[in-house]
């Protein structure tokens, strides 16, 4: 199983996907209400993109899906288990890209990379070193495996931060705004990566993006997400023609140099 | 009272810490890497201060009961003063002063910017519990070089205070006979006891830091006020234990 040559090496062909549902989620910090009875839910295999203006929530939505955040109410559901229980990890794949990378420091590219596979003995060093040279080469990154988090650029962390999740092999993986600095080729490549992960092996995935190429060529569906609100929900061909005047304001904005809209501001 | 519950809370999570960490002992001989990284962290960069400043603190002490003690005639027992407090009391208290200094200060800072720039949080996410690789190393690296750290302090106080009392006129003791009370009045248990204390504030010391430090929420600003907070935490810690410790073990 583990060697047999069709093997992607990237995913775990073995696992069947998972389900995300996410039921009446609610988060408050303090009194300042980010999420408000959001429900939705994405299919195993599905791509799910969500977009939403700054500070809608988009982030804060996926740490709940991975865990990393507790709702205040409603519950998200991975593979049918609770995500704001640890042991979901143990038994779900998961991969967050975190909006601003979130590499170790302290450690090189390559052992960035490799730290999933060894703490979690996936392989031998020699299998681990094939995986992470892979995906480091997936990203163009080979020049970069020795050098550390700090001498990198902004683009090159965050297709670092990729590459560490593509070497997780998840079952559930999800990406905070991935093309956000990268290059229109480079942007090209990750919706490339990410509709072969789906295609090919099933890979449930979210990404968080204000990419709308991105949004509309790979998508199965698009979330958007406004103040807390999940104000549409539909497949990228409905999106081309939105109903909602916020929606439409928001993914094909009209510059208008006459009547600038920081100006109507200030009136 | 918020300060009440403040105190409660972070005695709760460090306990809660400590159990974390404990139960991956299995995995520490998979993690040797970075408890021998960890060990040098911990014991061979503290050593050079260590070192300098028991030299101080037996020469100090030396020169005080000199001082004192000669106004009864019983400064040849210099010897024993200067090794019983060495090896009860200031050995220990020093190496875990430094300690807490050194590499405290240090561990709290790298947790805390490794939680405020999500390091921490891609950890959890990746299935690999902060507890496991980052605390158990560091406790088992303390509980290993504090003893050394400690007896490091005591002997070279020991010969700090040799050698003040063979140079300084008014004492004018020679180091066989300043050696010698010392060993006369001084038993095994006397040092066991000093190195147990150590073991206590070492372990306490690298255990609330990493607390600290990865309970560190917000910006970049509180990366500063955890190790403030930890070194301070470290010290208050020392002390009282100090007072526990010797009174358990009298
Ligand atoms: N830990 C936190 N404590 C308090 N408020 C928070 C916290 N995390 C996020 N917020 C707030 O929640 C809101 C949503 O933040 P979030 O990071 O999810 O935005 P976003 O949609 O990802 O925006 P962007 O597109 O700029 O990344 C913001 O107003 C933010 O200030
Ligand atoms: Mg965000």
């Amino acid at each position: 199983m583990a060697c047999s040559p069709t093997r992607n090496p990237f995913s775990h062909t073995e696992s069947p996907a998972v389900g995300v549902s996410i039921e009446h989620l609610s988060k408050k910090f303090g009194s300042m209400q980010v999420l408000k009875d959001i429900s939705f839910s994405v299919d195993p295999g599905e791509i799910f993109v969500l977009m939403g203006p700054s500070g809608s929530g988009k982030s804060v939505l996926l740490k709940h899906i991975v865990g990393l955040e507790q709702p205040t109410a409603g519950r998200v559901l991975v593979d049918g288990r609770d995500a704001s229980l640890e042991d979901t990890r143990e038994h779900v794949h998961m991969a967050l890209v975190f909006q601003a990378g979130a590499l170790f420091n302290s450690l090189s590219v390559y052992d960035n990379l490799a730290l999933y596979p060894r703490e979690h003995q996936v392989a031998d060093e020699a299998g681990i070193r094939e995986k992470v040279m892979r995906a480091l080469q997936i990203l163009s990154l080979e020049n970069a495996a020795q050098k550390s988090p700090s001498e990198l650029s902004g683009g090159m962390k965050k297709r670092v931060a990729i590459a560490r999740a593509l070497v997780m092999e998840p079952q559930l993986m999800l990406y905070d705004e991935p093309t956000s600095e990268l290059d229109p080729v480079m942007s090209a490549t990750i919706s490339e990566i990410i509709a072969t992960l789906k295609d090919e092996y099933h890979v449930t995935t979210i990404v968080v993006s204000h990419d709308r190429e991105l949004a509309l060529g790979i998508a199965d569906r698009v979330g958007i997400l406004m103040g807390g609100e999940l104000v549409s929900l539909g497949t990228p061909a409905e999106l081309k023609t939105p109903k909602d005047p916020r929606v439409a304001e928001f993914l094909y904005p009209k510059i208008d140099l006459k009547n600038p809209r920081f100006k109507k501001l200030e009136t | 009272m918020n300060q009440i519950t403040a105190i409660l809370e972070g005695i709760g999570s460090t306990i809660q810490l400590l159990f974390r960490a404990a139960s991956y002992t299995p995995s520490l001989w998979r993690q040797r890497a970075r408890f021998i990284d960890q060990c040098y962290q911990i014991g061979y960069t503290t050593l050079p201060i260590v070192a300098i400043l028991s030299f101080f603190i037996g020469s100090v002490l030396a020169l005080q009961a000199g001082y004192s003690m000669s106004n009864f005639g019983a400064k040849q027992f210099i010897g024993s003063l200067v090794g019983l407090s060495m090896a009860r009391e200031l050995g220990p208290v020093m190496a875990a002063i430094l300690l807490a200094g050194r590499v405290g200060s240090a561990i709290a800072a790298e947790l805390a910017s490794m939680k405020v720039y999500q390091e921490v949080d891609a950890l959890v996410t990746m299935n690999i519990p902060p507890a496991k690789i980052l605390v158990l190393p560091r406790l088992a690296a303390v509980l290993v070089m504090m003893p050394v750290l400690a007896i490091i302090a005591d002997l070279v106080g020991w010969f700090g205070g040799a050698i003040i009392s063979k140079y300084t006129q008014s004492i004018a003791i020679e180091p066989e006979a300043y050696f010698s009370v010392l060993r006369r009045f001084m038993v095994f248990k006397d040092v066991l006891n000093g190195l147990i204390k150590a073991e206590v504030f070492g372990f306490a010391i690298v255990l609330v830091c990493c607390n600290i430090g990865l309970n560190t929420r917000g910006g970049p600003r509180e990366i500063g006020a955890s190790v403030t907070k930890a070194v301070v935490v470290s010290l208050i810690l020392i002390l009282v234990l100090d007072y526990f410790v010797t009174k358990a073990l009298m």
